[in-house]
């Protein structure tokens, strides 16, 4: 209960500016670097796994068990690993989330290349890499920053339970203002993890506009 | 280093066997508060779903309020609520039954706007009313939708309870916390594989139901969402007012 305390001081906003924009620049790392990294290993599996559909099932199952996961037991568990209060120890799972959404995002882009197209191409002259390259990739973008747009959306509001093992950016003003009976931090790291979303959201749909140009008119 | 080492500890504490710190207590504290809040979740969110998603309105509004749900810090928000509301299970209530009610929300409407048309004709056209239509058409047909958002919302409550252990709820993520607190590797460790376990155990079930509940004219279809595990889940060329939505929560 807050004895007189008021639910935010201007004040300490105002004097803790710098301080807060440091925070949200390490939240912003260990959140967003995670799905960088799962884009890059999401393609290549998802390339894959459209060539051999067999491997889908399986590595699919895996990724929604892992999803599944509470963020804070698996950070738990790779302590002994990574260390106490590392990056490392909130990235590596945050990176396992958002492959375990952007893998069947990249599979369903590189599956709806419709067929014509692909023999077009193929009838052009291109061989199979600069079809990839040319072709494929490009037209399976759209779907490829549908999945970035929830994976980093979800990373950015899971890395804050990244306080609770000792590294959490944003996530730290939770633990202060807890420990401190204090609620202005607490509301200032809310307020600064949704505006991180929002800016990352928006973010990635001006990239669609300009690397799929196309995908506007179909969009619903 | 040594995961069976710690293991054996953290069984071998007869603190653990018997008594409010024992295994099978904190377990049941976490089963049942998770249970309240999904529950509560439900009451709801459910009824709301299914009304927007049978009379199509409002679904923008469902949307967005999933894509915001998905971006709130649930640690701030629990820290926030003890603040204001005082220690206790019920100031933690209400935060967990908030992110809860998102996917249900989401998945209700979803499940009932998603019923052919023209099958909801035909049972307008033999002469049920609308609540009947909602009730014995839409429902059934939207059963395995609506239990993928309710799996969706049960990863988020069994998750959200355990940071909750921070701030005083029981469960499984007493041991996670104090083992933290007191550097007791062994409790630690064994509270989050036990959550692991229960988040696991949980997931098999709702797959389960979630094959079972498929109405037998739409069971080719759920058979081959409920596989892969993702039910009715397309991430869409999408637009910024409406993200994806029948995304999975934060684990």
């Amino acid at each position: 209960m807050l004895d007189g305390e008021p639910l935010v001081r201007w004040r300490w906003l105002g004097d803790h500016f710098g301080y807060l924009a440091d925070l949200t620049a390490d939240h912003a790392v260990i959140a967003l670097v995670p799905v960088l990294l799962a884009l890059l290993l999401a393609v290549p599996l998802g390339l894959a796994c459209a060539r051999f559909p067999r491997m889908y099932q399986p590595l699919a199952a895996v990724f929604n068990v892992v999803y599944a996961l509470p963020s804070l037991a698996v950070f738990v568990v790779l302590i002994p690993y990574t260390g106490l209060a590392t990056r490392e120890t909130v990235m590596v799972p945050l990176t396992c989330y958002a492959l375990a959404v952007l893998l069947p995002t990249a599979v369903d882009g590189l599956r709806a290349v419709p067929e014509p197209v692909r023999q077009a191409a193929t009838a052009m002259g291109y061989g199979p890499w600069r079809r990839l390259a040319a072709v494929e990739l490009p037209a399976s973008v759209p779907y490829l920053i549908g999945g970035l747009r929830v994976a980093a959306v979800s990373s950015i509001s899971l890395a804050a339970v990244g306080a609770l093992v000792g590294r959490g950016g944003l996530g730290y003003l939770f633990v202060d203002g807890f420990q401190r009976t204090f609620p202005t931090p607490i509301l200032a790291g809310i307020a600064l993890v949704a505006l991180l979303a929002l800016a990352t959201d928006l973010l990635l749909v001006a990239a669609r506009r300009v690397l799929a140009p196309w995908a506007r008119g179909v969009a619903r | 280093m040594n995961w069976l080492g710690w293991l054996h500890d953290f069984f071998a504490d007869p603190a653990h066997r018997s008594g409010p710190d024992s295994v099978v207590h904190r377990v049941l504290e976490h089963l049942a508060f998770s249970a309240e809040a999904l529950g509560l979740a439900v009451l709801v969110a459910l009824p709301l779903g299914l009304l927007i998603g049978y009379s199509g309105r409002g679904l923008f509004v469902v949307t967005a309020l999933a894509g915001v749900a998905r971006a709130l810090p649930t640690l701030g928000l629990v820290t926030l609520a003890v603040l204001l509301a005082g220690v206790g299970d019920a100031a933690v209530l209400l935060p967990l039954t908030a992110l809860a009610a998102p996917p249900v929300l989401v998945a209700a409407a979803e499940g009932v706007r998603g019923t052919d048309p023209d099958v909801r004709d035909a049972a307008r056209g033999i002469g049920l009313t609308h609540p009947q239509t909602l009730l014995r058409v839409c429902v059934p047909a939207a059963a395995p939708t609506l239990l993928a958002g309710l799996r969706t919302a049960s990863v988020q409550v069994i998750a959200t309870a355990t940071v909750a252990a921070y701030v005083g709820l029981g469960g499984l993520g007493r041991y996670v916390i104090d083992g933290l607190a007191t550097r007791n590797y062994p409790t630690t460790v064994g509270g989050a594989l036990l959550v692991v376990l229960l988040a696991v155990a949980v997931q098999l079930l709702f797959a389960l139901l979630i094959r079972l509940a498929a109405p037998p004219g739409t069971r080719t279809r759920a058979r081959r969402a409920g596989r892969t595990g993702r039910t009715e889940e397309p991430v869409p060329v999408d637009d910024p007012a409406s993200p994806p939505a029948l995304v999975k929560e934060t684990p």
